[in-house]
């Protein structure tokens, strides 16, 4: 058997600097591991569904093994909420099954169009974290196929060091074939949201602060073109999950189906100057404006933790060029750094639409797992001239005050300051990632732009 | 007249259960509740994609070996199923198809034969037995996947082509057949879908389905007791102007 594969430009969602890749998409069992024993053009790294941003699922040395099409699921317990699954499945396919019974996911992202495999990759958070942590908090145990190690199962008991190299490793450890997940039950499909306008940083910091434990999601849209007494303007939205007496009797009735809506897609790549500073200052503005407090809102999850995935390929959006994302993370005792980033994008008017603002609770225990305690920002900047330069001095701000970046949304950063950024831990896994793959199987265009593996490619 | 028929099983049997196309039309049948039976010849694949629809959705779902080629064994092949289900299972969705480079298929003919004796001669062997049984019930459904590429032979793939136009007219009759007991049958013509069939080869994007929306649009057509659908629904239109140029210029043409 011999595994057909694809030839051409691939990028991550953010499609900045395609990069000619072969890519194998097995369907298989067998094909998978034919693939892994050695029909794949070495080095490989798998991919899912294509959504982080940047590099970490391009590999234009060697091949891409896209493990989308590997996505049976295995087993369901509904007394624990365990679900044993395939890498490839996806969040929208966990959600389509098993919000009808009843249960959602620990931790979603803000797309549901990523892999089981790949949340665990990318060790994703989403709004709860400031009371539930990381994707990986809610993994049993996943099985992972390592080029020295064969298949290993590994969970915070068993195997523990793979485990938390693995999470948020980016790929590097080794393939995920199979996990098992724990979901959460919820009574319906809805979110009871509160929107609270705050006409400044300041404002929405003070109510993230004081009053975010009192939601399980909570999230803030801020306008980054708005400086001065207005800088950081913003809107909180914070909700948990509604329980069935919430409900009106309409939607108690049946309190797990959704109201149907079109699916939009961008037929199209948009042309440059469809976006410009003027359409964002409006766009940003009217989104402020339109907004008003209101208490108790209810929403359905779609609406409320994937708006964007309403809109298909919204990546389009962005011209040929593509865009990048940026997110950082400040320690919560640099607030003046995250007062300078703001006031620094505000200035430069390259940041489109609205930024996204979260405070972040503790630390996981991801060698190469993004957050930690503080404020994170993410916001899209298209690829326009200058954007390198214009990242480093972002880059800047973030090492004064002692902040990182992100392996999920990074196109850009160079070695030094992503090693300046995860210091010791990055030492760690670059030492663990060798033992586990001492041929140099595992590689990505990430891993050898940021250097995060030691030792020489297959 | 009170059009009096004995209500249909919830279930369908899927031949060829692990081609391209064919689990995510087990899929869309167990999001609708039916049993479902898997067929074909990889065992290994069959049950874990029995597993699959198991844990998605709480229907039963069984699964057969299965060969297509083993003519002999086909008679039996509705009983098998009837035993397994508790009854004869509501429809039966033939999903299997063997497609050849037209060039290895023109230079051996051993392949030219595989291609004729797995689409058509297969396809007839295992769909007379089913035909006999639903006819006997007068209640079921009988649906196949041919191709766009059996409206019209071209040099690029006459042979799979020959194969599955035998197949579009074997439907064709028998629907004639069994309008008068009951028995829908549902012949689906696929373009191009994006699955292990066509992945790595040069197609025009807009033209290629995904798998999920082939198989959505599949399922609604037999369920809605559809005689002739096309997946995606332009082909219709496509394939009409490509059936309505002149012999004379066809020939001539490199389509």
């Amino acid at each position: 058997m011999s595994s057909a594969v694809t030839n051409g430009p691939l990028a991550g969602w953010g499609r900045y600097q395609p990069r000619s890749c072969a890519v194998y998409r097995p369907e298989r069992r067998a094909e998978v591991a034919e693939l892994l024993d050695a029909g794949a053009e070495r080095p490989f790294i798998a991919r899912g569904l294509g959504r982080s941003y940047g590099d970490t699922a391009v590999n234009a040395t060697g091949s891409v093994i896209d493990l989308s099409r590997y996505n049976c699921m295995i087993q369901f317990d509904p007394e624990t909420g365990v679900l044993e699954c395939e890498g490839g499945v996806s969040l929208a396919e966990i959600l389509d099954a098993f919000v009808p019974r009843g249960f959602f996911l620990p931790v979603t992202p803000g797309t549901k169009f990523v892999t089981v495999a790949g949340a665990i990759a990318n060790d994703v958070h989403g709004k709860n974290h400031h009371l539930d942590g990381t994707f990986s908090n809610f993994v049993e145990s996943i099985d992972l196929w390592t080029p020295a190690r064969g298949v290993l199962t590994c969970s915070p008991e068993e195997n523990s060091e793979v485990f938390w190299a693995t999470v948020g490793g980016v790929g590097l450890t080794g393939l995920i074939l199979r996990a098992r997940l724990r979901l959460r039950r919820v009574e319906s499909a809805y979110v009871r949201v509160d929107y609270q306008r705050c006409a400044h940083l300041d404002v929405a910091l003070e109510a993230m602060d004081t009053s975010d434990n009192d939601y399980r999601y909570s999230v803030a849209w801020v306008d980054c073109l708005a400086s001065k007494g207005s800088l950081g303007r913003s809107v909180l939205m914070r909700g948990n999950h509604a329980v069935t007496s919430e409900l009106p009797a309409k939607l108690a009735s049946a309190p797990f189906r959704l109201p149907k809506r079109p699916t939009l897609a961008v037929p199209l790549d948009f042309p440059g100057f469809a976006l410009n500073s003027w359409s964002i200052t409006a766009f940003n503005t009217l989104f402020y404006a339109a907004n008003r407090d209101a208490k108790d809102k209810l929403v359905d999850y779609d609406k409320y933790f994937y708006p964007l995935d309403g809109v298909l390929q919204w990546n389009r959006m962005y011209g040929k060029r593509g865009f990048i994302q940026y997110q950082a993370t400040f320690p919560k005792e640099e607030k003046a750094g995250l007062v300078k980033m703001l006031e620094h994008l505000a200035s430069a008017r390259r940041a489109s639409f609205l930024v996204v603002l979260k405070c972040f609770g503790a630390a996981g225990r991801g060698l190469l797992s993004y957050p930690t305690p503080g404020y994170t920002l993410a916001l899209d900047i298209p690829n326009r001239r200058g954007l390198e330069a214009f990242t480093r001095e972002l880059d800047q701000i973030l090492l004064d005050h002692g902040g990182r970046l992100y392996l999920a949304k990074d196109a850009v950063t160079d070695p030094e300051t992503f090693a300046a950024m995860y210091g010791e831990d990055l030492a760690k896994f670059r030492e663990l990632q060798g033992t586990l793959d001492p041929q140099g199987v595992l590689r990505s265009d990430m891993s050898r732009r940021l250097r995060l593996t030691e030792g020489k490619d297959a | 007249m009170l059009n009096v028929r004995s209500p249909l099983p919830k279930s369908v049997v899927i031949l060829g259960a692990t081609s391209g196309v064919a689990r995510y039309i087990a899929d869309q049948f167990a999001r609708l509740g039916y049993a479902v039976g898997l067929a074909g010849r990889n065992m290994e694949e069959l049950d874990r994609l029995a597993v699959d629809i198991r844990t998605r959705y709480t229907v039963s779902c069984h699964t057969f070996y299965f060969d297509a080629l083993a003519f002999e064994g086909h008679g039996a092949f509705p009983v098998q199923c009837e035993e397994a289900f508790g009854e004869l299972p509501g429809g039966v969705v033939l999903c299997f198809g063997f497609m050849a480079d037209q060039a290895d298929a023109q230079a051996d003919f051993a392949i030219a034969r595989r291609t004729l004796d797995t689409n058509l001669t297969g396809a007839i062997s295992i769909l007379e037995p089913f035909a006999a049984a639903f006819e006997a019930r007068k209640a079921g459904f009988i649906a196949a996947l041919t191709s766009v590429a059996g409206d019209r032979g071209r040099k690029a793939n006459y042979i799979y082509g020959a194969s599955k136009g035998g197949l579009t007219v074997y439907l064709q009759g028998l629907r004639n057949r069994l309008h008068a007991s009951g028995v829908q049958v549902t012949t689906i013509k696929p373009g191009f879908m994006d699955t292990p069939m066509t992945y790595g080869m040069k197609l025009p994007g807009p033209l290629v389905a995904s798998p999920e929306a082939a198989a959505k649009a599949m399922v609604k057509a037999v369920t809605g007791r559809k005689n002739v659908v096309y997946v995606s629904c332009f082909w219709r239109y496509i394939m009409y102007i490509i059936k309505s140029i002149p012999e004379w210029q066809f020939k001539k043409m490199n389509l």
